[in-house]
């Protein structure tokens, strides 16, 4: 078997099945963790405390200039990635050959290509911060560098093998984009999922005390 | 580093925080994202900029244990030699992290992205170094006269009984004191008893306009709990079962919480989870019980203050105890002028001496220094006077505001009601007179 036989059959299917357990092992984590029974009286206005898991989406008025440049490049860097994913024409066609067995509406490639463009620069822009600003070059771990620059490498290759004329160069992406599932779990790219319970939880227990948080 | 020899122990500390993880922690522990979006809500970076300060860093100590205790990389990472399991100099140096540059006031926790409550994580890193004795003397005194002496300044029933007698003269009202059945028990903080006995004078006079039925207690007046203070729950256990023992007695229906933050919002949302059960009694906030007294007619008060007025939301009541609206209720009623400060309600900023930090010495410099964002609020406001309802921010913005030589009279919220009550048929009540 050769190496992108390896990369498109085997390591495809190993790379799912991890990142899929890993995912559901993690959030399992929470679920069986011992939970504390609530015994104060609930206040009259606690309804509406999970509404955090969707306000936090957006920060606070007091908190907009000084988290600016987080949210700003945070924001174009996500949505640009999800464009990227879930209208891509080579993404939506391997979705359909891969996976679902069907398709939807794509965008233009040189679109693809300027979005592209957007979301690694943000992405750049993000990881410069994490290792200039000394708050969060303090509190980054090497996980965090690694999954940046895993992200970052992705992409690039992807751009790169977008026209599908070099088969390396695909086989390099989906290699990453492998390593990227595999990789998922274990580290704070768990965020995309982990982030509903910690707002849950949270907005519930400032929900209780009539507080919107 | 201030070592407690009778309690230390790296590994007590360490089980103390696996203890501590639960399913709230390790959803927590797992989402952040270190972005730093923390830092720039609290006062201790912002007045700092030392990134140390940043409230996720201090809870390093619990994410390591969590880490190398409960994940894959960390466990690999830790037999392979990569990854630095906690040690016991890590809690020597969260020591100070932990007690002198966080007052607990949970702004962090409102601006979290993901969602962390990272006040409620730092809490749990308290547990761990309370247990293996990292916590400043200062603290660990306060919480054995707490127990010994039943208040963490020493406060005696003694002394509250003269407190007593003097504002029964400055009031010209009785104070009741051990009266069993009646409806309501007030708790005191001894700062209040110490510092600010008109609080108690001032009460008097408007449950008695509302002709309320109420009672101090001799047995056990102290409302604060040094456990929590601490990060204690066992000592903070202790003080509560204390509280439910002398309400139960006195068989009162509700407990009234004085302007003390911590206390408050420690009765009212904590202790029943430390206890394992709700409360056989209510819990309300004095500025929750004047502001009922009021919507329900019960006082009247007069617009009796033309000052330029703001209100300083201590963070235990407002963010942590969802006592906002109450007391804009009543200053809306008394004071024309009442204006807000820029960051309010549940984002306001902390006076800089919360969970403990004002009890504890060793923090004094930092903690006027990062006063600084207060004055800087004042000053952009402009404001004559300047109200709150906790004892021990009133001890703070008073430090701050004769740090600064400024101006700003400081009052508590209590009084001001108390010195603004209508009488419906006789004109203005009496003021009561301070007995500073």
């Amino acid at each position: 078997m050769g190496i992108a036989e390896l990369v498109d059959g085997p390591l495809w299917y190993f790379s799912v099945a991890v990142f899929v357990v890993g995912v559901a092992w993690r959030l399992a984590r929470i679920i069986v963790a011992p939970a504390r029974t609530e015994f104060s009286a609930v206040s009259s206005h606690a309804a509406g405390g999970a509404a955090a898991v969707f306000s936090r989406f957006l920060p606070r008025r007091e908190m907009r200039a000084a988290s600016a440049y987080q949210y700003g490049w945070g924001y174009l860097f996500h949505v640009t990635l999800f464009i990227l994913l879930l209208f891509g024409r080579v993404h939506v066609e391997f979705y359909e050959a891969r996976i679902f067995g069907f398709s939807w509406v794509t965008m233009p490639d040189w679109l693809f290509l300027l979005v592209s463009e957007l979301s690694f620069a943000a992405l750049l822009m993000l990881l410069l911060y994490r290792a200039m600003e000394p708050v969060t070059r303090l509190l980054s771990t090497r996980g965090d560098y690694f999954g940046s620059i895993l992200i970052l490498l992705v992409m690039l290759s992807g751009c790169m093998a977008m026209d599908q004329t070099a088969e390396p160069l695909r086989v390099i992406h989906l290699f990453l984009a492998e390593v990227l599932l595999i990789w998922f779990p274990f580290g704070s790219l768990m965020h995309a999922f982990l982030f509903v319970p910690s707002r849950a939880y949270t907005g519930a227990w400032f929900g209780r005390r009539g507080i919107a948080a | 580093m201030n070592k407690v020899p009778e309690t230390t122990s790296f590994e007590k500390g360490v089980d103390a925080m696996k203890a501590q993880i639960d399913a709230r922690v390790v959803s927590y522990l797992s989402s952040c994202v270190r972005c730093g979006v923390c830092a720039d809500a609290c006062l201790f970076y912002t007045e700092t900029e030392d990134p140390r300060y940043t409230p996720i860093y201090k809870t390093e100590p619990i994410r390591k244990v969590f880490e190398h205790e409960y994940s894959f990389w960390g466990k690999l990472g830790a037999r392979l030699g990569l990854k630095r399991p906690l040690q016991e100099s890590d809690l020597a140096d969260w020591e100070t992290l932990v007690y002198d540059g966080c007052s607990m006031c949970s702004r962090c926790s409102m601006v979290c992205p993901v969602g962390i409550d990272i006040a409620y994580v730092i809490r749990k890193v308290k547990e761990g170094l309370a247990a293996a004795g990292y916590c400043p003397d200062d603290l660990v005194h306060a919480a054995e006269r707490a127990i010994q002496i039943g208040s963490p300044m020493g406060v005696t029933a003694a002394t509250l009984r003269a407190t007593l007698r003097a504002q029964e003269k400055e009031c010209g009202l009785p104070i009741p004191l051990d009266v069993e059945e009646a409806e309501y028990l007030c708790l005191l903080s001894s700062g209040e008893i110490a510092g600010y006995p008109e609080f108690i004078g001032s009460l008097a006079k408007i449950l008695d306009h509302a002709g309320v039925s109420w009672t101090l207690s001799s047995e056990y007046f102290e409302a604060t709990n040094s456990g929590v203070q601490l990060g204690s729950t066992p000592l903070a256990r202790q003080l509560v079962e204390r509280i439910v023992d002398v309400a139960e007695k006195l068989g009162v229906k509700t407990v009234i919480m004085p302007e003390c933050g911590h206390a408050y919002s420690t009765l009212r949302w904590d202790a029943p989870n430390m206890l394992g059960r709700a409360l056989p009694f209510g819990v309300v906030h004095v500025l929750e019980l004047l502001e009922t007294l009021y919507a329900d007619g019960r006082i009247s008060i007069d617009a009796g203050t033309d000052a330029r007025l703001t209100y300083h939301d201590p963070c235990n009541i407002s963010r942590r105890g969802g006592v906002v609206d109450a007391p804009r209720r009543l200053l809306g009623a008394l004071a024309p002028n009442f204006v807000e400060m820029r960051e309010h309600g549940a984002m306001n900023w902390c006076c800089g001496g919360g969970g403990g930090v004002s009890a504890n010495s060793r923090a004094e410099p930092l903690r006027r220094r990062v006063f600084a964002v207060k004055k800087r609020q004042l000053d952009e406001l402009g404001a004559d006077m300047l109200v709150t309802a906790c004892s021990n921010c009133r001890n703070m913005l008073a430090d701050g505001l004769e740090d600064h030589e400024m101006n700003t009279e400081l009052i508590g919220l209590t009084e001001l009601v108390a010195e603004n009550l209508v009488s419906d048929e006789a004109g203005s009540v009496p003021p009561v007179n301070p007995s500073a």
